[in-house]
């Protein structure tokens, strides 16, 4: 029922904006990593018309490790790029003004992640141990966790691979839910051979892919930022819906990009990230950022002095969607 | 119901199920042995193929690992200068041809010289070497597999298939051989690499052929299928994803055995593989990949199913044959039982002609037929003597019948016979045995008073009894005529019947003369049965009369003459033995007694009347049993001198 009422609030919506016959926006999209069923939203949105319908022609450019959205961004080369709320509110603390016009994803899926066999069971277990952690905003949760369970680890550098780990290198590794615990659980390990450490588990939820622009774009054209938002979540539901055809776009999506394709991979991503995106099963806070996330990251950064004050939410934070929970 | 079959249908049902129970399990076990022999071959050619092909892959591995061990030994215990080293590793590559590429990678400040990054790499490209440092900005080698496992492990490991994206998009694995620095403590400096190509490895396991369709494929340490018939699974899917995608546990089962490093014949139900298979897998030790042949179950018992075909083919063959022999068995022997059986039926209605089957064989059957023909033809022989028996015995039998009737015609039958006569009444009944008998009876007048009667039997029965009886009474008829007394009647009988009397035959007889004006009764008896005496009040009392003997059977007897003078009204009864010997079912006789108390009961009555009622009674009383003897009774009632003198 919320469903329905959430895809009439935004179908109706861009309606009454821009009307039917209006000319179409011209606007670019950049995903923050390579094409695959993390971004599947936006792609069926593209694929079912949801952006046209809202008065957008969108090209979504192709993300991966050489296209850094946040530089894409600053720079200009995008219009709206995803971005992970910690990245976010470091690069309005280096004085790049951005909005968040939809948090996608609600809880995070940074994870660690150990083998029964290293007698790991508990946090504090990972006292002493090799623990391999990605870069950047990756370190921020698991830093916060350490302190946390007041923990010393040796942290090794993590890659793009969770080979290190498989082979032995390394105690503990950083994983995503929705990436590499699938492909530590189809490389032979069963779910009874691990343990798994869920930051969002430890009251380290941090709120990961949201819809960013520049400040001054948005505020040129507030409607064109509300609409790509909307037409974006619209995407969500509908391949949330349609799981095979969704998957058939991103599978084309990978081929196109010329990366190996694993459509089972991709299914428990794209199973993933409802979980993710609609946390309680329901869309009724779909697209929101809620305050007590925002608070709680930006406490988090400031206690690991990467910023030092964060803007009011509100002027962070643009209410395109409504909180229909409320 | 199966009683009622015939013997062929009986013969045919079991031959067909013990022949058939009997080929079913020479068929089992022959499918069962072959199917086991055969799983065996093509088990043991499966893991030989197995087998070899890893040898031959090792081979390759080993010597291909040998190249950066050196180096790196090198690396450890040599020194050189860059330039040196560029060239050493220049020619290194070169050198080997199984190398595709090769690298020395420094830690920071890992090298003589170089401030942070240093790790020289060689690579062929279009039969080109080519020079390229791998420390950029944009390629942090220090964080890559090949250079992080090792460092992290301490000890040299085959890095997980990759695609080269810089030269031509090659599939590749790659060796690496960390090095340190000797000293108080050992120190890490760096790694060796060598790169492999895995396009030979593809036409290696890709030339495997088990069967007809079965082929080969490699899994990677972490489950990636690094060859296989399907391009599209190729380093895009782990065993762990097919067994995901077909919900097969088992599969994942045997995935986490084949990483482990073990090695196995299992079977493959899923449908992960197309259809039902059978997989034989091995590790390649030095990289820790496993090989492993898949081959569809049906093609393995393609030739045991061809087998059991043609097996049962000529089993329902064989047994076809058999089933037409043992119908021509049966045949043989049920067609003459059959003709047999149709020809007794005939014979049963009395057709002793009908034509047996002839016997062909000397068999049971044969033989059967054999008697049966003789039985016939003395069965044939035996009736044709019998009918004539019969016919000459029923001739003599209708003679008989004449000899009887002329018997009986010969007795007086006209009552009453004197009409005109009132002074006297008298009856007689004769109820003849079956054959020919000798009683007889007669009455006639000698005089216009004297009435002459007489009952007798004659000894025996038959043809000489009937001519002895039919001597007896014209004798007698013409002795008495003569006028004599009946004593005198009987001894003058006698005498001419006892002369020449060869075969012994004689009467006994009651004859006497009754004065039919004064009713006295001159009587002789010759053995005969006394007659009773029926007073006029109904008083029965046997007459009373001397012994007499048995007439015809000695010579010079003489009979004595006796007399009763009958009051009017009396009567007399007389009858011979058949009377008293009468004999019903039971075997009981009438007797005397019976007979003397019926004729009691029926006073008052006519002589007729009396006679037929007793006759009556008599034959009422042997309800039928035939009679040995015949019966015979005569009546004499005295009426009154007055009535016939008026």
């Amino acid at each position: 029922m919320i469903t329905i009422l959430l895809f009439i609030l935004l179908m109706i919506g861009p309606s009454l904006a821009f009307g039917q016959g209006g000319p179409l926006k011209k606007a670019t999209f950049l995903p923050q990593w390579k094409p695959q069923a993390q971004f599947a939203g936006y792609y069926m949105a593209k694929e079912k018309g949801f952006y046209k319908r809202n008065g957008i022609d969108l090209t979504i450019l192709q993300g991966g490790p050489d296209r850094h959205a946040s530089v894409y961004l600053t720079k200009d080369r995008t219009d709206f790029a995803t971005l992970w709320l910690s990245t976010a509110l470091r690069m309005q603390e280096s004085g790049q003004p951005i909005v968040n016009v939809a948090q996608i994803i609600q809880r995070s899926a940074l994870m660690l992640v150990a083998k029964k066999s290293s007698q790991i069971r508990r946090p504090e277990d990972l006292n002493g141990k090799k623990v391999s952690l990605w870069g950047d905003d990756f370190q921020i949760q698991p830093k916060a966790f350490f302190k946390k369970y007041q923990i010393h680890v040796r942290v090794i550098p993590q890659s793009f691979s969770i080979n290190l780990f498989l082979r032995g290198g390394v105690d503990v590794a950083s994983a995503m839910w929705y990436n590499e615990y699938h492909t530590l659980l189809n490389s032979g390990l069963d779910p009874e051979d691990l343990i798994t450490f869920l930051f969002h588990e430890h009251g380290l939820n941090f709120p990961e892919d949201g819809i960013y622009t520049l400040k001054e774009n948005f505020k040129k054209d507030p409607a064109l930022s509300c609409s790509f938002a909307r037409a974006s979540l619209e995407g969500w539901l509908y391949a949330f819906s349609h799981t095979e055809e969704t998957l058939d776009i991103v599978v084309r999506q990978m081929l196109q990009a010329k990366i190996p394709v694993d459509r089972i991979h991709q299914k428990w991503m794209l199973t993933r990230m409802k979980e993710l995106i609609l946390p309680g099963g329901t869309p009724t806070a779909m697209g929101v950022l809620q305050p007590t996330d925002y608070d709680r990251v930006a406490q988090e950064l400031k206690r690991a002095g990467l910023i030092r004050r964060s803007s009011d939410l509100n002027h962070f934070f643009v209410r395109c969607v409504e909180d229909v929970s409320k | 119901m199966f009683r009622n079959r015939g013997i062929a249908f009986k013969l045919i049902l079991f031959f067909l199920l013990s022949s058939g129970v009997i080929f079913s399990a020479v068929s089992g076990y022959n499918y069962w042995f072959s199917r086991k022999t055969i799983e065996r071959n093509v088990e043991d050619n499966a893991r030989s193929i197995v087998l070899s092909t890893i040898n031959r892959i090792e081979a390759v591995i080993r010597s291909v690992q040998k190249v950066p061990e050196n180096l790196a030994c090198f690396m450890e215990h040599g020194s050189c200068d860059k330039e040196e080293l560029l060239l050493l590793l220049r020619k290194v590559v070169e050198n080997n041809s199984e190398i595709y590429g090769g690298a020395i990678a420094f830690e920071p400040r890992g090298f003589d010289g170089e401030p942070v990054a240093f790790a020289p790499y060689f690579y062929k490209s279009k039969g080109e070497i080519l020079f390229s440092d791998l420390a950029s900005e944009s390629y942090q080698y220090f964080y890559w597999d090949w250079y992080q496992i090792p460092k992290e492990l301490d000890r040299p490991d085959w890095s997980e298939p990759y695609y080269d994206e810089g030269g031509g998009n090659i599939l590749m694995a790659t060796y690496s051989v960390p090095f340190y620095k000797k000293g108080e403590k050992r120190l890490f400096r760096g790694v060796v690499t060598a790169d492999l190509s895995l396009e030979w490895l593809q036409e290696v396991v890709a030339s495997i052929r088990v069967l007809q369709t079965g082929y080969g494929f490699l899994v990677s340490k972490n489950g990636m299928f690094v060859t296989h018939p399907l391009k599209e699974l190729i380093m895009n899917a782990t065993l762990f994803g097919l067994a995901e995608r077909e919900g097969d546990d088992n599969l994942r089962k045997i995935g986490r055995r084949m990483i482990r490093g073990e090695s196995g014949f299992v079977s493959l139900k899923g449908a992960a593989f197309g259809k039902p298979c059978r997989m034989y897998y091995a590790p390649i030790p030095s990289c820790g990949w496993s090989l492993a042949v898949v081959f569809p179950e049906d093609e393995l018992m393609a030739d045991v199913s061809q087998l059991n075909r043609t097996v049962i083919i000529l089993g329902i063959a064989g047994i076809a044959l058999l089933v037409i022999a043992v119908v021509y068995i049966a045949r043989s022997i049920t067609r003459p039982l059959r003709e047999m059986a149709r020809a007794t039926g005939a014979i049963a209605t009395g057709n002793l002609d009908v034509e047996l089957p002839r016997s062909r064989s000397g068999d049971e059957t044969g033989e059967l037929l054999d008697a049966f023909r003789y039985m016939k033809e003395s069965l044939k022989d035996y009736i044709r003597k019998l009918t004539e028996t019969i016919a000459s015995k029923e001739r003599i039998e209708s003679e008989l019948k004449i000899a009887h009737d002329i018997q009986m015609s010969i007795l007086p039958k006209i009552f009453p016979p004197f009409p005109d006569r009132k002074e006297f009444d008298i009856y007689a009944i004769i109820e003849p045995a079956r054959e020919v008998g000798g009683d007889f009876y007669d009455f006639f007048f000698i005089d216009e008073e004297n009435l002459f009667f007489i009952i007798g039997d004659v000894s025996g029965k038959g043809i000489p009894a009937s001519l002895f009886m039919a001597v007896a009474k014209t004798l007698i008829k013409a002795t008495a005529m003569k006028g004599i007394a009946p004593g005198e009647i009987l001894t003058e009988v006698n005498r001419e019947l006892s002369q020449g009397n060869d075969s012994c035959m004689f009467a006994t007889i009651f004859c006497g003369i009754l004065n039919t004006r004064t009713g006295l009764v001159l009587y002789s008896n010759g053995g005969h049965n006394p007659p009773f005496l029926l007073g006029r009040n109904n008083e029965v009392t046997p007459l009373k009369m001397g012994k007499g003997v048995v007439v015809g059977a000695w010579e010079g007897l003489a009979y004595q003459t006796e007399q009763i003078r009958l009051k009017p009204g009396d009567g007399l009864y007389l009858y011979t033995d058949g009377v008293p010997e009468a004999i019903n079912e039971q075997g009981e006789f009438f007797s005397a007694e019976q007979l003397r108390r019926k004729i009691g009961e029926f006073h008052g009555a006519s002589i007729q009347e009396m006679t037929v009622g007793i006759m009556k009674e008599i034959l009422s009383f042997s309800h039928g049993a035939p009679q040995s003897d015949d019966i015979t009774m005569m009546m004499i009632r005295f009426i009154e001198k007055s009535k016939s003198l008026s």
